[in-house]
């Protein structure tokens, strides 16, 4: 492992196009349920017990290659209802094998793009490159977490105009938990390899939500 | 008072001619990132919104697709309006033209985060094999916004005469160092008090020998100076070695 490799990898400047992506805040800000930073807060908590552990133990097991990855990108995609939601998942997939391929060259990444037509679920290429950078598995899910929280940090402040100190003093507070829930998502890894299930807990007003989104005439992110 | 030359024609400042190179650039002006003649020619189209960007896309495409295999990528800040925009105008089958959304930062899209709109060209140009040019159209921006050079080859950028005479010597790399400015709305001049003379001047003050041209995108012929050069482009493009 090295812990400059986890930091570029988990950079948002690093680039993958997902600085368009609001992982659903934009949807929920309209709604109005997301105006403030407690709001903020209360809307990653949410993600946090949701599609965040299941996307974290996913990245996790495609590194850990505990099991072949057009395996877990079937079971991913049998967890994220919203076709939309898949369709962007999987643009984002290929989108991160672009600069990783550059950044860590190996074999891995034409199985990765053989995974499926449109490229494979955004965790599953995230923990697969993980691998190849050499990272691992729970620095894969780390990784995975803190994507997720800098999306909607990001989007918050862009959209909201909230306070960037406070809203980046929210991400702080939850550093310890990401190291939990990465931990976590690292074990079920583990477990995946003697059989157990991965985690299936999910959203399903995200994913409605990501529905109604995609139909709207006039939005600043593509999620 | 309007610049010695025509509107709408081609205008190489310095000494007026082009520098013994048939592309309108520069000798040493190398090819971005691509191979010449591997695959199409990527144009990138720039500049601040309400230029006139879709408008120059629109009448490039009308002029250019029936001879050149075209495929087109916008970039809306907020809505695939500029994708629906020229399909609406049917300058080219709806499959050709393809939206990329920017999430709030059309800048990054172009420049420092590429790969969704690398994506969608590469699907197109895949999709409408064999395409011999690409027009990526940005998100209206400001005078810092420039394309990435791994992402086009070369590179237009639209300003217009309404937003003021003193946008050229403001400078920002999109006027400083486009292969090709356009000025366009020289129409509206008269009407918003904008001296014509001092934007070349201050334009010619900024790029030195790359040239610019001056254009009415309203008169149906507007574009044609913009659309000699990109077949020029074009051209050198496929033909250099």
């Amino acid at each position: 492992m090295s812990t400059a490799t986890l930091l570029l990898l988990g950079d948002s400047r690093f680039p993958t196009g997902a600085h368009a992506h609001s992982a659903g805040a934009e949807a929920s800000h309209a709604r109005g349920d997301l105006r403030t930073t407690e709001q903020l807060e209360a809307f990653i908590d949410g993600r946090l017990c949701t599609v965040a552990p299941t996307e974290a133990a996913f990245a996790s097991a495609a590194c850990a290659g505990v099991l072949p990855w057009d395996h877990l990108d079937v079971e991913l995609a049998a967890r994220t209802p919203s076709p939309r939601l898949r369709m962007l998942s999987r643009s984002l997939g290929r989108q991160l094998l672009r600069p990783a391929e550059r950044a860590w060259p190996g074999p891995a990444y034409a199985r990765l793009r053989a995974v499926h037509s449109d490229g494979p679920l955004q965790p599953i290429a995230l923990g697969a490159v993980a691998g190849a950078a050499g990272l691992t598995p729970r620095e894969a899910a780390l990784c995975s977490l803190h994507h997720l929280v800098g999306a909607v940090t990001t989007a918050a402040v862009r959209l909201i105009g909230l306070d960037p100190f406070d809203v980046h003093a929210v991400a702080a507070r939850l550093a310890p938990r990401l190291d939990d829930l990465a931990d976590a998502a690292a074990a079920a890894a583990t477990a995946a390899a003697d059989g157990e299930p991965l985690p299936s807990t999910t959203s399903l007003l995200a994913d409605i939500l990501a529905e109604h989104h995609a139909t709207w005439e006039v939005r600043l992110f593509a999620s | 008072m309007p610049p010695d030359h025509n509107p709408g024609q081609p205008h190489h400042p310095s000494d007026g001619h082009t520098h013994g190179h048939h592309d309108g650039l520069p000798d040493d002006t190398p090819w971005a990132f691509g191979v010449p003649g591997t695959r199409p020619l990527r144009i990138g189209i720039g500049g601040p919104v309400g230029s006139g960007k879709t408008a120059l896309v629109a009448a490039l495409c009308r002029r250019l697709a029936s001879e050149v295999s075209t495929v087109v990528v916008t970039n809306d800040i907020f809505t695939t309006e500029d994708a629906e925009a020229l399909r609406r105008m049917a300058v080219l089958a709806d499959d050709r033209i393809a939206p990329v959304e920017t999430g709030a930062c059309p800048h990054t899209a172009i420049r420092d985060d590429i790969s969704a709109n690398l994506d969608a060209v590469e699907h197109l140009e895949a999709r409408h094999a064999p395409v011999e040019l690409t027009l990526l159209e940005s998100g209206g921006d400001n005078l810092t916004a420039i394309f990435s050079r791994a992402l086009v080859d070369r590179q237009i950028f639209v300003i217009d005469v309404a937003g003021g005479d003193k946008v050229p010597r403001k400078g920002g790399p999109g006027v400083t160092t486009a292969d090709l400015l356009v000025i366009n709305k020289t129409d509206l001049a008269p009407l918003v008090g904008a001296d014509l003379s001092v934007m070349e001047r201050d334009a010619t003050a900024r790029r030195g020998t790359l040239p610019m041209l001056f254009t009415s995108l309203v008169d149906p012929e507007g574009a044609a100076a913009v659309a000699d050069w990109v077949r020029a482009q074009l051209h050198a493009w496929q033909h250099a070695s």
